[in-house]
């Protein structure tokens, strides 16, 4: 082909930069699982583990939206232990530190969830 | 279209009949027996049923509508009180303290009696109202302006009377600041959080961009406690919070007992704190 001196390595330098997101980041921190720490003093977490991992958003829209729109601060019974409807109240008093839980998922996952904006983080 | 004007005499008088006779038939039916003023149709009557439901919601015992009585008098005898109140507030809610004035944050604080109750100017003001002061707050009215004016159902009433803020939905437009007379509502012009000295864990920070004011403390409400407010005034019942739709409640006692004003009541926000002069 004609100008194939400028081509090929072009196709190249475009392959390499169109698969960036594949090898840029390889190795590191990021490449392993997370592992979040989990609590020693409880078994269970409101909802089984895969349930909980997949929905936790979406429960604690759930849990914002009838405690404080609906004023429905009912609270709930797991083994015996009446928990309330709150993030700081249920879920940091258990996953104490959010660098060590709620932070390593979502680093790995890229997520920056909004919570911590106006929900105070557990002093560390 | 060929028609006679006898014709066109008729079908207009028999649809005349009709869209009057009608209307009043249509508002009859929806707002059944309690209609005062029957006969007139269209707007007059809608405003009559919108002012019948207005007294009945603010009577009606079957609903909670939670209200506060301020006694001045008590603010005036004990100086102190003022900043109790306030701190009990601000550190429970964990209410930012800026250095500059105009970025202010304030849910419940300490005032003059002319900026609290401009409406009613005296040049000759008795010693003790002109010179002590008296804590104003979100006066959390039954005809909220604000809840009016917000675009997003942020600010909203609930169901025990209480005005309430969800700071996931403000978008910080501040309308309801525009909208409220009586200026109880804060901006966060800046993020808070280096400036929330000994914060409260259990009760969230808001975030710069959201307009914040008083709840009346629905989360302590809500499990059954006070007002952080009135439990700072312990026993001395300068702030007395109750519900005002339950006729035996003490703060229905205490209304009937003294005689007390409100602000700007001219403007019909049918406000529920009410004031012991």
């Amino acid at each position: 082909m004609y100008d194939s001196g400028k081509i090929i390595p072009g196709l190249i330098v475009f392959v390499l930069l169109i698969t960036i997101p594949i090898w840029y980041n390889r190795g590191g921190a990021v490449s392993e699982p997370p592992k979040p720490v989990l609590p020693k003093d409880a078994k269970t977490c409101v909802l089984p583990a895969a349930e909980i991992r997949a929905n936790h958003m979406k429960l604690l829209n759930v849990w914002r939206d009838e405690v404080l729109r609906d004023g429905d601060r009912s609270t709930f019974e797991i083994e015996g232990k009446r928990y309330q409807k709150s993030l700081m109240m249920t879920c940091m008093k258990c996953h104490t530190s959010k660098k060590q839980f709620c932070d390593t998922c979502h680093t790995y996952a890229s997520v920056k969830p909004y919570c911590w904006d106006c929900h105070i983080a557990p002093v560390e | 279209m060929d028609t006679n004007r006898r014709n066109f005499l008729k079908v207009a008088g028999i649809s005349t009949l009709a869209t009057l006779g009608g209307t009043v038939v249509v508002e009859r039916l929806v707002t059944g027996s309690n209609l005062a003023h029957a006969s007139a149709p269209g707007g007059h009557a809608a405003e009559g049923a919108a002012h019948a439901p207005a007294h009945e919601a603010a009577q009606d015992p079957s609903v909670n509508r939670y209200g506060m009585v301020i006694d001045i008098r008590k603010f005036q005898q004990d100086p102190s009180l003022g900043e109790k109140v306030v701190n009990a507030c601000h550190t429970t809610h964990n209410v930012p303290k800026f250095p500059d004035k105009k970025d202010e944050i304030k849910w419940i604080w300490m005032t003059h009696f002319e900026n609290a109750f401009p409406e009613q100017p005296n040049i000759y003001r008795d010693t003790a109202t002109g010179t002590h002061q008296l804590p104003i707050l979100c006066n959390h009215c039954d005809q909220p302006p604000c809840v009016r004016a917000c675009p997003t159902k942020a600010t909203f009433r609930n169901k025990d009377g209480i005005v309430m803020m969800d700071y996931h939905r403000c978008i910080g437009c501040r309308f309801c600041m525009a909208a409220c007379p009586y200026g109880s509502r804060s901006f966060n012009w800046r993020d808070p959080e280096a400036f929330v000295k000994d914060p409260n864990y259990v009760y969230p920070r808001r975030m710069r961009g959201v307009v914040e004011k008083c709840n009346f403390c629905d989360e302590r409400v809500g499990s059954g406690k006070l007002p952080a407010c009135v439990e700072a005034c312990s026993d001395s019942k300068a702030i007395v919070f109750g519900n005002l739709n339950d006729p035996n409640s003490e703060i229905r006692k205490i209304l009937k007992e003294h005689h007390t004003i409100q602000r700007n009541p001219a403007l019909g926000t049918l406000p529920s704190v009410f004031y012991i002069v």
